[in-house]
């Protein structure tokens, strides 16, 4: 099948996905099932890797900020533009798309391969708008929270970075921080957080529900669509940069 | 009663059904029988909606399947019972959260009425005391008896079954073939079951249609299974000299 044609039935399960939840208190269910697996799940590497990561952007910025012409307070202006632009939004949806990708692929393929999607068919559900439209509420509503909690933490990571290392105070870090802050950063790391959780729901979700095969079929496509998610999410960051920063 | 007239179906150019008419009694275990190949599951399929055939008609009772709005599809479709050859079953939910699926999504109940009903159907397959057990813990047989109860909670009129005995050991496959029996009976489905197990076509085959390459090779019940000459039939029932001893008794007995 080539890429147009895989574009196309992407699209068909869109529509299919996006309908009225035949049941509203099964659709609140799985919503809040999701929530719990893609979202809370997620929260402990979110955290982890934010904190490590911010302290390493912080101390690289030391590092290579050590003409004494640079005041140290570009560190902390430095790190805080690295994390809040680009490591929060897309470093951690690429790891998202990792972790959670994988899982939608698996979990969908595997309902697949065992006939549970046939039997959510033929009992005349939407099988598509019953497993794939609470992931994408879920993933829209909550990644937000997930990569502000993400900024913070990184922000957080580079400040103890700096006391530990002993290589910038935390007074200038924080001044840093504060110097020419510009809310729309924010606004502009959300934009691309919600798209990116769209595809990170959705291509996936893609992958599994029209997985071929068996057990390694189901294995291929979680790679497959790992990949995909990761080069989507690549270009589209692109795109978003583009058309919201320039 | 489901009315299956000149059914034809294929996949990338190949035909696989090929033209077949059959007709389902209500309170009668039908059967599909045929080797591995013969289009019995592709059949089943297309009886159930998963497959669309590019030929004939499905008539349920009147209604043909292909000139139903999507409303009445969906209607029907609430109708059917499937029980699945791997079971199909929701593997990370409880026996009772699967009992309990079409209800939820299909009924206006209390959940004090749902769970009556689900602890009614799961009795009635001899799982009462199994309701908070995930389904991974347990045995094919019990995971079976949970696609029946999940298949007849919501009082189907249509009951499929597609190779209910495939894993199980003799014993365990002659209660799930004696359950379904009754359970047609006593709600007066029309069920349909796809088997290769012989011990089912001599137990519960009110209704036997033969499958051969796409086609129906013979129709008869589990009695006349014995008398045919039909060359095609009694080589693939025949097959085992066991069942051929069998076959040797009965004409024997009835000469």
């Amino acid at each position: 099948m080539n890429y147009i044609e895989h574009v196309g039935k992407y699209f068909m399960m869109l529509k299919q996905v996006f309908t009225k939840p035949q049941r509203a208190r099964v659709f609140r269910e799985a919503l809040s099932r999701e929530i719990e697996e893609l979202g809370l799940k997620s929260l402990g590497i979110v955290m982890f890797i934010s904190f490590f990561i911010g302290g390493v952007i912080a101390l690289q910025t030391a590092l290579n900020l050590d003409s004494p012409l640079i005041p140290k307070t570009m560190i902390g202006f430095a790190a805080k533009r690295s994390i809040i632009l680009e490591f929060a939004p897309t470093f951690c949806s690429i790891i998202l798309a990792g972790k959670v990708g994988s899982y939608i692929t698996s979990s969908i393929g595997t309902m697949r391969v065992t006939e549970q999607i046939d039997a959510l068919e033929v009992m005349g559900i939407n099988s598509l708008n019953y497993l794939i439209l609470p992931k994408i509420i879920a993933t829209v509503f909550f990644y937000p929270f997930l990569i502000i909690l993400g900024m913070l933490l990184g922000i957080f990571g580079g400040w103890i970075a700096g006391d530990i290392s002993g290589l910038f105070t935390g007074v200038d870090y924080i001044e840093g921080l504060q110097t020419e802050f510009d809310p729309y950063l924010i606004q502009y790391a959300i934009i691309k957080t919600l798209v990116f959780a769209f595809l990170i729901a959705t291509v996936p979700s893609y992958h599994g529900y029209y997985v071929k095969g068996g057990s390694i079929g189901v294995g291929k496509a979680s790679t497959q669509a790992v990949v995909w998610t990761t080069v989507l999410i690549v270009i589209t960051n692109y795109l978003l940069t583009q058309m919201l920063l320039t | 009663m489901i009315e299956v007239k000149n059914l034809y179906k294929g996949f990338n150019g190949v035909e696989i059904l090929k033209g077949i008419s059959a007709s389902f009694e209500a309170g009668k275990t039908n059967l599909i029988i045929g080797q591995s190949g013969s289009g019995k599951t592709v059949f089943l399929k297309s009886l159930i909606g998963l497959h669309i055939p590019e030929q004939g008609t499905i008539e349920f009772d009147g209604r043909v399947n292909t000139k139903l709005t999507i409303e009445e599809r969906r209607q029907l479709r609430q109708e059917i019972g499937m029980v699945f050859q791997g079971s199909a079953l929701f593997d990370s939910q409880t026996v009772e959260d699967n009992v309990l699926f079409p209800l939820k999504m299909f009924t206006k109940q209390s959940k004090s009425e749902m769970l009556d009903r689900a602890n009614t159907v799961l009795k009635r397959v001899d799982l009462e005391n199994s309701n908070k057990k995930l389904i991974t813990e347990l045995s094919g047989g019990m995971q079976k008896r949970v696609a029946i109860a999940r298949a007849i909670v919501m009082n189907p009129k249509y009951l499929f079954c597609d190779e209910p005995n495939s894993g199980l050991d003799p014993q365990t496959a002659i209660i799930i073939d004696n359950l379904i029996q009754e359970i047609t009976e006593e709600y007066q489905i029309t069920t349909v079951i796809n088997t290769h197990d012989m011990n089912s076509v001599m137990e519960i085959g009110e209704k036997i249609i033969f499958l051969k390459d796409g086609k129906k090779a013979w129709e008869g019940s589990n009695k006349e299974i014995f008398k045919t000459d039909n060359e095609a039939i009694v080589n693939f029932v025949y097959s085992s000299n066991l069942f051929k001893k069998v076959r040797e008794a009965y004409l024997n007995e009835t000469k």
